[in-house]
């Protein structure tokens, strides 16, 4: 029986959006601890440490996110650890973001003149009050911009977790096309939807940006 | 933990792992030309005085950048049939890439079209250069040097991607994972021999392009900074 897409159908759509949007917060939170966590060990005053970090980044950057998630799902379950798709999905997407935070914001922290660290160090300051203190503060101005632009990479990632099982808007947009036979409809609609998430968030990046660049370049002149 | 590891499922299918290599290889190298070639056009289609022609640019990059791949996919696959364009897998997966890497690559472009000094334009006028001339001889290469190496990131991106093309069964390296595993059920060492493939082709690209940045762009002795 074929159905037509109609306001149900849409409707469906809607509930997958609403775990998009939810794996994708998930994942940059999760991505977030871990992408700190991995930003500081890039910075560490020990070289193991760092090249650590390193090989890390470059592993996962050098992996494609659907092999990462099939890793992810497989080797849970190799641990013996029986688990949903969504529990698989979520550490997969929170290691993918870590990697890419981390690197992000490793180059924010090198943006800050090295001047700032010797400062801190002739302080007298420790490497953890160096970072919390003084670096930090001043890194996560210029941090802001690139995030927000990652947040739209890492919603759009979110729609491989279809192939791995996972049902968010990419998912059930593909069952609806399976009952409806309008994929012009159903993935426009379904891409429509990933725009309007995206969309706004790409201006927002770009925005945030350009204020930053006129704010270091250029004092601002009252008029 | 007690599994075993047994890795000679992968020898086992090594001319199949080698086949979906090359496929992906294949795809990879045919999308950078056709998504660069789309994207100079792109960039070039900017820069005219034409508000409805940049609109047009500008709606097709902002579009592709703000939906998945993998919809642009679904969308092209199964979504073109209907208009009457009947394509193999292969061919919509290929068409699919190059919609996408030509809109990340028209914005890349512009950047560095728009990174040319405003004299070099002048210069061009003055010359009596029409204006895809002045863009063909006079800003196109600087524009493509400055950003080269953001290109080159974009087509490790690409080669990355195309492993979303195995969800409509184009039998490149993912795919050929996807059946292996389930005709073995050894899906970790698998997928973790496939990953170890795509970093070693990440990294092989990375040095190939640094090789062709050095004989397209040798870094300029007259320009002050002796070689070393």
């Amino acid at each position: 029986m074929i159905r037509e897409f109609g306001p149900s159908e849409i409707w469906l759509l809607i509930l997958g959006l609403r775990w998009t949007v939810l794996l994708a917060l998930v994942a940059f939170v999760g991505g977030g601890i871990g992408g700190a966590i991995v930003t500081i060990l890039r910075v560490a005053p020990l070289r193991p440490v760092r090249a650590a970090a390193v090989t890390f980044i470059k592993l996962l950057q050098g992996l494609p996110l659907l092999i990462l998630l099939f890793l992810v799902f497989f080797g849970i379950n190799l641990l013996g650890i029986r688990t949903d798709a969504w529990t698989a999905v979520a550490i997969g997407f929170s290691l993918y973001a870590s990697a890419f935070l981390g690197e992000i914001w490793r180059g924010c922290i090198q943006a800050i003149p090295s001047g700032q660290w010797d400062a801190a160090t002739a302080l007298g300051l420790s490497f953890a009050q160096r970072l919390r203190l003084v670096i930090v503060p001043q890194a996560a101005r210029i941090a802001i911009a690139p995030t927000v632009g990652f947040l739209v990479q890492l919603l759009k990632g979110t729609s491989l977790a279809s192939i791995v099982g996972f049902t968010e808007l990419t998912r059930a947009a593909q069952m609806i096309n399976d009952i409806t036979f309008q994929p012009l409809t159903v993935f426009g609609v379904a891409a429509g939807f990933y725009f309007l998430l995206c969309w706004p968030l790409s201006l927002l990046s770009i925005r945030l940006e350009q204020r930053l660049r006129g704010g270091v370049t250029a004092a601002r002149v009252p008029v | 933990m007690e599994y075993v590891f047994q890795f000679g499922v992968i020898w086992q299918g090594r001319d199949a792992f080698l086949s979906g290599a090359l496929l992906t290889l294949q795809l990879s190298a045919e999308s950078m030309l056709l998504g660069v070639t789309i994207g100079i056009l792109g960039a070039w289609a900017k820069t005219s005085r034409l508000a409805v022609l940049r609109g047009v640019v500008q709606a097709y990059v902002e579009l592709v950048r703000n939906t998945p791949f993998l919809v642009q996919l679904l969308l092209i696959y199964f979504g073109l049939p209907r208009l009457g364009v009947r394509m193999s897998p292969d061919s919509a997966a290929l068409l699919a890439m190059v919609i996408n890497l030509g809109a990340y690559a028209t914005e890349i472009v512009r950047a560095g079209v728009e990174a040319v000094p405003h004299g070099q334009i002048e210069a061009g006028r003055a010359l009596g250069l029409r204006s895809w001339q002045i863009f063909r001889f006079v800003v196109l290469i600087p524009a493509l040097e400055t950003v080269f190496p953001a290109l080159c990131s974009q087509f490790i991106l690409v080669m990355l991607g195309s492993s979303v093309v195995s969800a409509i069964s184009v039998e490149e390296l993912t795919a050929i994972a996807n059946t292996l595993q389930s005709q073995t059920f050894r899906p970790f060492e698998i997928y973790l021999a496939v990953g170890a493939i795509y970093v070693v082709i990440a990294l092989a690209f990375e040095a190939a392009f640094g090789g062709v940045e050095r004989i397209l762009f040798p870094p300029k002795g007259a320009s002050g900074q002796a070689p070393s």
